[in-house]
């Protein structure tokens, strides 16, 4: 076994629960702090650091394995966290199996939403940080470079990444098979609900033409200032319905605001444009009968819920499958860095330069 | 080696790179995953490549348009639906929509090159040595390759909107156009459509109107029958009458009409000599 060696040490969602998490974190000024002691540390090569809401690890090359150890010092001095109550939520791999780590993270295969694909920019742009500090030498350039590679290849390959697993996000996408783009299309918000002002987010982010709300609540004014939408009366409901694209529903009311009747005299107004109708109200803001009309599609809370349910289980369908190409480069590309890693790691110690890293 | 081959066996392999196209799909799809678009448009690029080969052939033979009988009929609208799809295929953004092209085109070829009387006999001189009726016979089939490829998109319309509004939305629907954009793709093929046949029917007035006797009258009903069919519904569709699903299903129901009202087009011809020995060769 070699003495110099690639390791990964941190704590993660599976490793920690949330509030350990968060005296875990690093703020940018904590993480420049930690980067500067540790330039004291002549074992330590290479460093890179991973920190988002449900990870902080640190992915080092070592000189001998004295390095880990000091990062973990360094790490729980600084975070005050005492170091045997720190080894109950560490996590600490070393070698292939870290690689094999980092190559899982970066996939989204670690991830507390299956898949999901934030992650990799996340990986990136920790990466890139360290690459950019002169944190990273020939050792993790090559290993995160390789991860990235595994990572696409696994998403372009595998359905790992296919189908949304939120529901605003479901709404969107099903949108999307509605009209082709969210771009051309005008959403109506009625009600304040949060799941509702969540999906008009959504709609906002994927660039929406235009985004409207109406709502009895006191709050509605501000949401509407906060999603940069307009602001209409709720009793105008009717007389507005034909002129939007998308309508999401979310108020409190006892029943039904929309009823067929309404949604027909608004399809008059636009008979050859689909009318996309989301239901997030519990009980229904929209009549059942709305589904039979020509031209409308209604989907409610449990259509979304039950659409997020099957991708997430399609996800989970590919894991093995994602898992057996991953191990195969992560066996791989150890291979590689293995034989090279005494001779190749960087001259050390890193030399931290004054800007401080900014939390991704 | 290439030289060898006869037109039916340059037609043959053109059939048989369509089926590739149909069963590379189908094989995607059973697997869960999308047809590759690359491949599927080499396939078919490919297999277009070689039906132009097998129908110049028995083209330069006739000495005009080959369309003297129903195989030629049927190759020649398979290759009408397939020029389409090549010019208007990669608007679509869907390997989907190359997967239906190729099933059409691989069961018209297949079909017509399996079916020994439709190439039995084969009329000679059809057009009567006049460019213009040539003309207005193959933009008239050119039509019929439009609206084949009219009631291709409304079944893919009519499978996104069953799947909307049945909410099964996985598996190979997910992979089918927004119902928005096939819409959209409808209506402007539904008006060229009923802008080429209707110039192919203008053309072929200006002859009937000056020999009368040529042209029969279930052949005339029969192809004015289907314009002013095709009219209709993108009349109705423009005045916002015939829509979403109603208007794909109008458009699968006239294109399965107009493959009738080719049968008295096709016998309205003149009998015609034993075939051609290099046709067949």
């Amino acid at each position: 076994m070699n003495t110099a060696g690639f390791f990964v040490l941190g704590a993660s969602h599976h490793t920690a629960p949330i509030e350990i998490r968060e005296r875990l974190a690093l703020d940018a000024e904590a993480a420049a702090a930690l980067h500067a002691n540790l330039a004291g540390v002549a074992a330590l090569k290479e460093i890179t650091l991973l920190n988002t809401c449900n990870r902080i690890e640190f992915y080092g090359v070592g000189a001998d394995p004295s390095a880990a150890t000091a990062v973990e010092a360094a790490f729980c001095s600084l975070r005050s966290f005492d170091r045997e109550a720190f080894s109950r939520f560490r996590l600490r791999l070393d070698g292939r199996q870290a690689v094999g780590h980092l190559l899982s993270v970066a996939s989204g295969l670690d991830s507390q939403m299956l898949g999901e694909t934030e992650i990799f920019g996340q990986v990136k742009a920790a990466y890139s940080e360290a690459q950019m500090r002169g944190f990273t030498g020939p050792v993790l350039n090559r290993i995160f470079q390789k991860a990235f590679q595994a990572a696409k290849h696994v998403r372009t390959q595998t359905a790992i990444t296919t189908g949304q697993v939120s529901v605003a996000n479901v709404a969107v996408e099903l949108a999307l098979t509605i009209f082709g783009a969210v771009a051309s299309t005008r959403v109506l918000i009625l009600g304040a609900g949060e799941i509702g002002e969540k999906t008009a987010r959504a709609f906002r982010s994927r660039g929406a033409a235009e985004l409207a709300l109406a709502s009895r609540s006191e709050r509605a004014g501000a949401i509407a200032a906060d999603l940069g939408a307009r602001a209409y009366s709720f009793e105008e409901r009717a007389a507005i319905l034909g002129d939007f694209d998308i309508v999401v529903c979310s108020t409190a009311a006892g029943a039904a605001i929309v009823d067929a009747a309404m949604v027909s005299a608004a399809m008059r107004r636009r008979p050859a444009r689909p009318l996309f109708l989301i239901d997030l109200a519990m009980p229904r803001d929209v009549d059942p009968a709305v589904a039979g009309l020509e031209n409308v599609f209604l989907y409610n809370l449990d259509d979304l819920a039950k659409i997020a349910d099957e991708n997430r289980a399609a996800r989970a369908a590919e894991i093995g499958r994602c898992r057996e190409i991953l191990e195969q480069r992560a066996d791989a590309l150890w291979a590689q860095i293995e034989a090279r890693l005494p001779n190749e790691a960087g001259p050390g110690p890193f030399a931290p330069t004054p800007p401080p890293l900014p939390r991704p | 080696m290439f030289a060898s081959l006869t037109d039916r066996q340059w037609l043959w392999c053109a059939g048989g790179f369509y089926l590739a196209g149909l069963l590379l799909g189908t094989l995607s799809l059973i697997r869960g995953g999308r047809p590759s678009g690359g491949r599927m448009y080499a396939l078919i690029a490919i297999g277009y490549s070689l039906q132009c080969i097998g129908l110049g052939i028995r083209g330069h033979a006739a000495g005009g348009c080959p369309l003297g009988n129903a195989l030629e009929i049927s190759q020649f609208t398979a290759w009408s639906v397939i020029t389409l799809y090549l010019l208007v295929g990669a608007v679509f953004r869907s390997s989907v929509f190359g997967y239906f092209s190729s099933c059409l085109a691989a069961v018209i070829t297949l079909v017509s090159l399996a079916i020994p009387s439709w190439d039995a006999t084969r009329r000679a001189h059809i057009f009567g040595g006049n460019p213009w009726i040539e003309l207005h016979a193959s933009l008239a089939l050119f039509s019929y390759g439009v609206f084949a490829l009219l009631a291709l998109t409304s079944a893919m319309f009519l499978l996104r909107h069953y799947s909307l509004k049945s909410k099964r939305l996985g598996g190979w629907f997910s992979f089918l156009p927004s119902i928005l954009d096939l819409d959209h793709i409808g209506v402007r093929l539904l008006v060229s459509g009923v802008f080429l046949l209707g110039a192919a029917l203008v053309m072929g007035s200006v002859y009937w109107s000056r020999a009368p006797e040529t042209v029969s009258i279930p052949k005339l009903a029969a192809t004015a029958a289907v314009w002013v069919a095709y009219a209709a519904a993108l009349a109705f569709r423009l005045r916002g009458r015939l829509l979403a699903k109603r208007f794909a299903w109008a458009c699968v129901a006239l294109f399965a009409a107009a493959l009738l009202s080719l049968e008295p087009v096709d016998a309205s011809r003149h009998p015609a000599p034993p075939p051609h020995s290099a046709l067949l060769r």
